[in-house]
């Protein structure tokens, strides 16, 4: 076994170490490119190229000075916290409903939810804006928050529908058998148990409406522009300038990625677990 | 994520209550669900009947006032208009490279890290960081990269002498798809990694040890082992990430805005195209249509293997 130690360690660092750092190449670079950008002073970027040479957060303060990304990410902030509420309110008793009781017509029910998150964006986001334009709610937080939540919602069921499922049936029975109702067992019994769910749950939801795009263009506007509508409205206004572009990019992107990466391993389990034993 | 029946010994519980307790208990599960049947109902079942009906109507945004009804003429037009055509062969080309090549890069990535390494943890947290980026920046990045004068991609291929001058990747019609395509499967293949990943931990050991103890090849392991093991979830999330990629045309707007020309024009962007800059919401919201009916095969491959699950 010592003597093949060696052989095999060398064969284990060609078939795996090797290829497996080749795809992180592959996965990082690109990010890890965008951030050398956005540190690279703008007078050696297209002499020299991308370096960490003389590194410089000119970009970054420049961004916050002038552009102005502080209040985008307000915006940003104010539209995927509230996402994060209206998902999360509305899909605890829907998902609890789903998880304990059996009735007519509950199969169907759950396939609308899932059936909601398949239809096209395309679809919704036309008359969205024709709704909103006649209910003189354009370029209001209300609106992107209505528009992320028809995503949020049916994938908040869904995930809290298979958390609850985790949690024995017996302990709402005894916290009824000592009085409380239904409703009492819910908040008293299985919602605290179900906090690192809600918690796992509520993160994606941020993670998804902070990163959305298309609905923060089409119903957004001057008063409510999101990071990501911002981001790409310095492509348009500051063209070659790349050093601003990526820091804007790298600006955009931390929360989420940072959030994710706090949660990645619950958040996995969630939503592969389906897939497995589908 | 299924939902197994927990209440199998709730009725003949609820026998023994009183009439109002029946009914309670009756009412109670609806009563529950309503907040979000209704919300959803609102929000989302709502505006697509809107859609339906507006596809049947010339409705022009600067024209408020005349919203005339003319049957399927919108999708006539569709039909003879050659930009659709085009759209939908960028779309079937788009969805079927795409699909396949985060497939096998996922494959090959949900192999790897169920090798024992070392660092193993750290490589499987950091491989799914594209998947957290936002589109718009994923967008951003990759049009930096394919940049024909500064690009990392052009100066690379250049130093390996690979091309002999630089490609304005995004510029060029004949490269434009195929860059956005590569962007894509970069976005979307981690996905795979981890859900075939946790295929591959459903795979009881015993089974490669019995195997190899039969004289098994590695090829011959996989083969007969590995694929069928993790077949299920493939199919499952190949389903599933073909509706993820069909509705993520957000990476092409900003990377192209289905330019030059047609050349990156898919359905849903031309859709979205037609309301946005032409404020044509009639045709627009037809075409939207159209694509649904297209994508609803996917979608009732994937209900129907869910549905399953749901019993």
């Amino acid at each position: 076994m010592m003597a093949l130690g060696k052989r095999s360690l060398r064969r284990r660092l060609l078939t795996v170490d090797l290829p497996m750092a080749l795809v992180l190449v592959f996965t990082l670079g690109p990010y890890l490119w965008m951030f050398v950008t956005s540190v690279t002073p703008e007078s050696r970027l297209f002499t020299e190229g991308p370096s960490l040479v003389q590194a410089t957060i000119d970009n970054y303060t420049r961004l916050f000075r002038t552009v102005g990304f502080g209040d985008n990410l307000l915006d940003s902030f104010i539209v995927a916290a509230g996402t994060v509420v209206v998902g999360l309110s509305l899909s605890v008793t829907a998902a609890y409903s789903f998880s304990r009781f059996s009735f007519r017509g509950k199969r169907v029910l759950m396939l609308q939810f899932l059936l909601i998150n398949m239809f096209p964006l395309v679809l919704l986001i036309l008359p969205l804006f024709v709704v909103m334009r006649i209910l003189g709610l354009l370029d209001t937080h209300f609106a992107l928050i209505i528009a992320n939540s028809t995503i949020a919602i049916p994938f908040s069921v869904w995930m809290m529908v298979s958390y609850m499922n985790g949690i024995p049936r017996s302990l709402d029975e005894a916290a009824m058998t000592d009085g409380c109702t239904r409703l009492g067992a819910l908040r008293r019994v299985v919602l605290p148990l179900c906090v690192p769910g809600i918690i796992a749950t509520g993160i994606y939801i941020f993670i998804t409406s902070w990163n959305e795009y298309l609905y923060a263009l089409t119903l957004g506007g001057q008063d409510v522009r999101t990071i990501t509508v911002a981001v790409q409205t310095l492509i348009g206004e500051y063209e070659v300038q790349w050093g601003l572009l990526t820091a804007g990019g790298i600006v955009g992107a931390m929360p989420a990625t940072v959030l994710f990466l706090l949660v990645q391993k619950r958040l996995i389990s969630g939503l592969t677990q389906g897939a497995v034993k589908g | 994520m299924t939902a197994q029946d927990h209440s199998a010994t709730g009725p003949a519980r609820a026998e023994a209550g009183t009439g109002r307790h029946k009914l309670g208990r009756r009412v109670l599960p609806y009563a529950m669900l309503s907040p979000a049947v209704i919300v959803t109902l609102a929000i989302v079942f709502f505006p697509m009947l809107q859609t339906a009906w507006m596809s049947l109507h010339e409705y022009v945004l600067f024209r408020p006032d005349d919203f005339t009804f003319i049957g399927f003429e919108n999708f006539v037009t569709a039909f003879n208009d050659e930009v659709f055509w085009i759209s939908l062969w960028h779309t079937i080309i788009w969805i079927g490279i795409t699909i396949p090549a985060q497939v096998l890069l996922g494959l090959v990535t949900a192999l790897l890290l169920n090798q024992e390494f070392p660092w193993r943890p750290v490589a499987r947290a950091l491989i799914i960081i594209p998947w957290a980026l936002p589109s718009v920046v994923i967008a951003l990045m990759w049009v930096w990269i394919y940049d024909s004068n500064y690009g990392v991609l052009n100066d690379f291929l250049l130093r390996l002498g690979l091309i002999e001058q630089a490609v304005p990747w995004l510029a060029n019609p004949d490269t434009a798809l195929g860059a956005i395509i590569l962007t894509l499967t970069w976005q979307g293949f981690p996905f795979f990694a981890v859900m075939i990943l946790a295929g591959l931990q459903s795979i009881p050991k015993s089974y490669y040890e019995a195997a190899s103890l039969d004289g098994a090849s590695t090829w011959q392991q996989f083969r007969y082992i590995t694929l069928p093991g993790i077949s299920g979830v493939l199919v499952t999330s190949v389903l599933l990430r073909t509706i993820w990629v069909a509705n993520s045309f957000d990476v092409i707007f900003v990377m192209t805005g289905g330019g030059p020309g047609y050349a990156t024009y898919t359905l849903p962007l031309y859709a979205f195209v037609k309301a946005r800059t032409n404020l044509d919401f009639g045709y627009g919201s037809a075409l939207a249509v159209l694509f649904t009916m297209l994508l609803m095969v996917i979608v009732l491959l994937y209900l129907r293997r869910t549905g399953k699950a749901v019993e």
